[in-house]
């Protein structure tokens, strides 16, 4: 290729649009051929692709993110989405609500308090674990409740998506482990642990596992804001 | 379909507009999927609603979940000294963390729907 050509094409949002999806069609065929194994994880296969790319062309993240904020911006309508899957299961949530209410709030109290306490006893300083705290939850939460409380924002962020990439590829081998057949219960863990990277794992597992994980994200996103303030005093000397 | 990309999109900017004047905890996009979903439990679609506009677009974009997590995975490119720094104590507590807390939910989930129904 004309060599001039290429440092112009990308440089253009028009390169790193297209080479976002190609390289999502590529891991989602490999993600396929491995019969949706948890481990290749179209997620992580695309973002391994892409990295590799913008190394060996020495493209910063922003030229990049040019292109690719497209994508990113579909983020927001589809989490509302998320309404549809949750009218057409309505009836079924609603008979679980009493476990929902129970489980969210046990969960997010784990994730929080495990976390923190983990990293702190095994050295981490005060400001990674602020931005540890709020890990579980949604990116664009998790950076807002970081920054209220004196973390580093782009430190969470990094968190979040690697919380929610592990619990992706961890929450099926898990549950099968344990011999747990109730769908609802498993996707609401992945969606509670895992936020909407587990949520798109529900859902290629399970159509009510998608809806219960859609569910526990959108809860978890008012619960964990909500608790961290109060337990991190007690966590953070 | 249009007509449907429009509701999902105005339900977020609703959602957007709720969130920041009443100062909710909730983000903008979470209420504008309890928007929806009030929506379609007041309007009850005589269809299946996977038919109606709004069904069609949201399958669509839910289709895709996965690709549009790519470009904010990148991003964590980016912050890897910022990891390094911090280094093994996050990758420890990231991970057991994850799998505590999906036996937490899991496990009082169960718990409680089996008392329930008792």
């Amino acid at each position: 290729m004309n060599w001039q050509l290429w440092v112009y094409l990308q440089t253009t949002p028009l390169f790193w649009l297209t080479a976002t999806i190609g390289a999502f069609l590529v891991a989602d065929r490999l993600s396929l051929a491995a019969r949706r194994h948890p481990l290749a994880n179209p997620v992580l296969i695309s973002v391994v692709l892409v990295a590799l790319l913008l190394w060996l062309s020495g493209t910063p993240y922003k030229t990049y993110f040019d292109g690719a904020q497209f994508v990113h911006f579909l983020l927001g309508p589809a989490t509302v989405a998320l309404g549809v899957p949750l009218y057409k299961n309505f009836a079924l949530v609603r008979q679980n609500l009493l476990p929902m209410a129970a489980a969210l709030l046990a969960g997010a109290l784990v994730a929080i308090v495990s976390s923190v306490a983990l990293a702190g006893w095994l050295g981490a300083p005060r400001e990674a674990l602020v931005s540890l705290a709020p890990k579980s939850v949604t990116a664009g939460v998790a950076m807002a409740v970081s920054e209220k409380l004196g973390g580093l924002p782009p430190l969470t962020a990094v968190l979040v998506i690697l919380t929610g990439v592990i619990g992706a590829v961890i929450v099926t081998p898990l549950m099968n482990a344990l011999g747990i057949r109730d769908f609802a219960a498993r996707g609401f863990a992945a969606g509670l642990a895992s936020h909407g990277i587990g949520t798109a794992r529900a859902f290629t597992v399970d159509p009510v596992a998608g809806v219960f994980a859609g569910v526990a994200m959108g809860l978890n996103a008012v619960v964990t804001p909500a608790m961290v303030p109060l337990i991190l005093p007690w966590l953070i000397r | 379909m249009l007509r449907g990309v429009f509701l999902l999109l105005l339900c977020q900017l609703c959602g957007e507009a709720l969130s920041r004047s009443l100062s909710l905890p909730a983000p903008g996009p979470v209420i504008g999927l309890a928007l929806l979903a009030a929506g379609l439990v007041l309007w009850a679609p005589r269809e299946d609603v996977d038919q109606t506009d709004v069904g069609k677009a949201a399958n669509a974009l839910l289709a895709s979940l996965s690709l549009l997590f790519v470009p904010a995975g990148v991003g964590v490119v980016q912050y890897f000294d910022l990891l390094a720094r911090y280094g093994l104590a996050l990758a420890v507590a990231l991970i057991a963390s994850t799998v505590l807390t999906l036996l937490a939910t899991v496990g009082v989930f169960l718990w409680v729907k089996r008392r329930a129904a008792a």
